[in-house]
């Protein structure tokens, strides 16, 4: 591989991880209204069981096809749905591009995220692993489609904030 | 521990159903009580649906109460049920969740059982070079694994610990069947499975589902978001008994959209607008046009129609302050693709993150938190008034009252 070619992968992967990282910062630091924007319009955003996903089951407790139900997710939390506040903090490992096809980068990742609530006990809620396929835009890389396929079978009470 | 010291543990306030004193969210012993006398008692349980075992060979685990039972469907086709224990000395005998086998072999000892639960094999029963070995009168056909009785309604296969049950329509009763009939009444196919679980006794969860009063207080999406539903009707149906209901509703989500798209009627009746509609996108599948079914079947099953969502949720107890509810999702065999991505889209609607029901897994367990340290204070439970019986309204506990009038007979309180 030539040098150019190298350097152009790296940055790409660089871009890649970065975006992944801004991701999760973003839900952390509970900034939900900045999070569809990580998506294209006609995204597909889905949390999965890993049970599900591997029985060829499509039956998934969230399930977005575009960037305005990710919005709605957002109106909803904030507005709508009531609950015991909580904070997430994600872990994430092992980013590696698994595969590029017409323009899209398939991309693979592990991820934990332990929730805290109100009496300050820190849990982890729930691992799995993020199958995303990521797409250039001006530059800028975005989701295409996010799968968050948790091996967390059973969520512990409710599940209102995004992975 | 018998009926009759189940009344030892606690004394029933005098007013009846429409107190519940808190004590039997809490009580170990109760809970005891309510494993023996309910879940292993004269109830039928949810055990699964047909189409989860459809082959000669196939199995499934599952649960009644917070018993391990397996399922399977032996070689002759019949559905059998078996508590998941080994004869021998109780290891858990079937591993898997599901999958196919003509025999189950213990791990621990090897013992082997056929998918009707009977023992037909024990390693060195005749002993090693003629020593050890099982003593002389060794009976290998008393040590099958317990057995559950095994009736199917509609496709959907339920469980009985207690072998002089009554036939299962019956302990159903007419108008339970016949509102099973309109989602079973053609062959289902599963989605997908939800797992949760709650840090609060199952009974809590089990009264939030029969509970129509806090519908539209505590669930804020369709409001928040100016879905109009102020028109639609509605009320509660029990059996005879009282310990199964449903609530229903009746309306139509398309309309629903329409008057959506309509900007000015949203604008004063919400502050807030949907960014993509289409999630309320349905199909009429159902035509006595009820478009919201929530049926309990006692002791801990759910059927749910939630427009185009069908599921079922199985509720587990795990001791006395937890409880696990499973979903099995559920669509048609003849569902076009069409409808099995709207079906798809409004399972947004129900499970552990849905718009309308997140708030559901959360309930109990305030509940719990609140009550500690009082097991002899009481609920106050009098809406639509005191008694248990069918009315044509939603704002009433009255199913409430029905669960805790059967509860109280099988408890002996
Ligand atoms: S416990 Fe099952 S074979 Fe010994
Ligand atoms: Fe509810």
């Amino acid at each position: 591989m030539e040098l150019k070619q190298i350097n152009d992968l790296r940055e790409i992967q660089f871009k890649i991880e970065e975006l992944t990282h801004a991701y999760v910062q973003c839900i952390d630091d509970n900034r939900l209204e900045e999070w569809p924007e990580f998506f294209t319009g006609d995204c597909l955003y889905q949390i999965i069981s890993r049970e599900n996903h591997e029985r060829d089951f499509p039956a998934s407790i969230i399930y977005c096809d575009s960037k305005g139900m990710l919005k709605d997710r957002v109106t909803a939390h904030r507005q709508a749905n009531i609950f015991e506040a909580h904070v997430y903090r994600h872990i994430v490992s092992s980013i590696r591009i698994a595969g590029y096809e017409n323009d899209t980068y398939t991309v693979h990742s592990n991820y934990a995220v332990f929730q805290t609530r109100v009496n300050g006990y820190s849990e982890v809620y729930n691992v799995g692993q993020y199958i995303d396929k990521i797409i250039f835009i001006e530059d800028e890389p975005k989701f295409k489609e996010k799968k968050v396929v948790y091996d967390t079978l059973v969520i512990p009470t409710l599940l209102v904030t995004p992975i | 521990m018998s009926t009759m010291k189940n009344a030892e543990v606690l004394t029933w306030p005098e007013k009846g159903e429409s107190r519940i004193p808190y004590q039997v969210y809490m009580d170990p012993d109760i809970y005891e009580g309510e494993m023996k006398n309910i879940f292993r008692g004269s109830t039928w349980n949810y055990l699964g649906l047909e189409v989860e075992i459809p082959n000669p060979g196939d199995y499934k685990t599952t649960y009644i109460g917070d018993t391990p039972v397996v399922v399977t469907r032996d070689a002759k086709g019949e559905i059998r049920s078996f508590v998941n224990r080994c004869a021998h000395r109780g290891a858990t005998v079937c591993m898997d969740p599901c999958g196919n086998t003509k025999t189950f072999t213990c791990v621990y000892h090897a013992w082997v059982y056929d998918a009707q639960g009977d023992l037909k094999g024990v390693p060195f029963k005749k002993g090693v070079n003629g020593q050890g070995g099982m003593p002389e009168g060794f009976d290998q056909s008393k040590l099958s694994l317990q057995k559950i009785k095994v009736e199917t309604y509609s496709g959907i296969i339920f469980g009985s610990f207690d072998h002089g049950m009554e036939p299962l329509q019956e302990y159903l009763g007419e108008k339970m069947c016949g509102y099973l009939n309109r989602i079973f009444n053609k062959p289902v196919k599963v989605l997908g499975y939800q797992r949760q679980l709650m840090n609060n006794n199952w009974k809590l969860y089990f009264e939030n589902v029969k509970d129509s009063y806090h519908a539209s207080l505590l669930h804020l999406f369709f409001s928040t978001f100016g879905v109009n539903r102020l028109s639609q009707k509605g009320g509660i149906d029990l059996d005879e008994t009282g310990r199964h209901h449903v609530s229903y509703t009746y309306g139509s989500l398309n309309e629903d959209l329409e008057a959506y798209k309509e900007s000015d009627l949203r604008s004063y009746s919400s502050k807030y607008t949907l960014e993509d509609p289409s999630l309320l996108v349905g199909r009429n599948e159902f035509p006595d046009g009820i478009t919201l079914a929530i049926q309990s079947l006692f002791p801990g099953m759910v059927v749910q129609q939630i427009h185009n969502a069908l599921a079922v949720r199985h509720l587990v107890p795990k001791g006395v302050d937890s409880c696990e509810l499973i979903w099995t999702y559920l669509g048609f065999e003849e569902d076009d693709e069409e409808i099995t991505k709207i079906r798809l889209k409004q399972s947004n609607l129900v499970g552990p993150a849905g718009f309308v029901s997140l708030e559901d897994g959360g309930i109990g367990e305030l509940v719990q938190k609140g009550i500690v340290g009082a097991p002899q204070v009481e609920s106050f439970v009098e809406m639509g008034g005191t008694g248990v019986e069918s009315q044509s309204f939603r704002v009433t506990e009255t199913s409430i009252r029905g669960f805790w009038k059967e509860y109280r007979q099988l408890m002996g309180y």
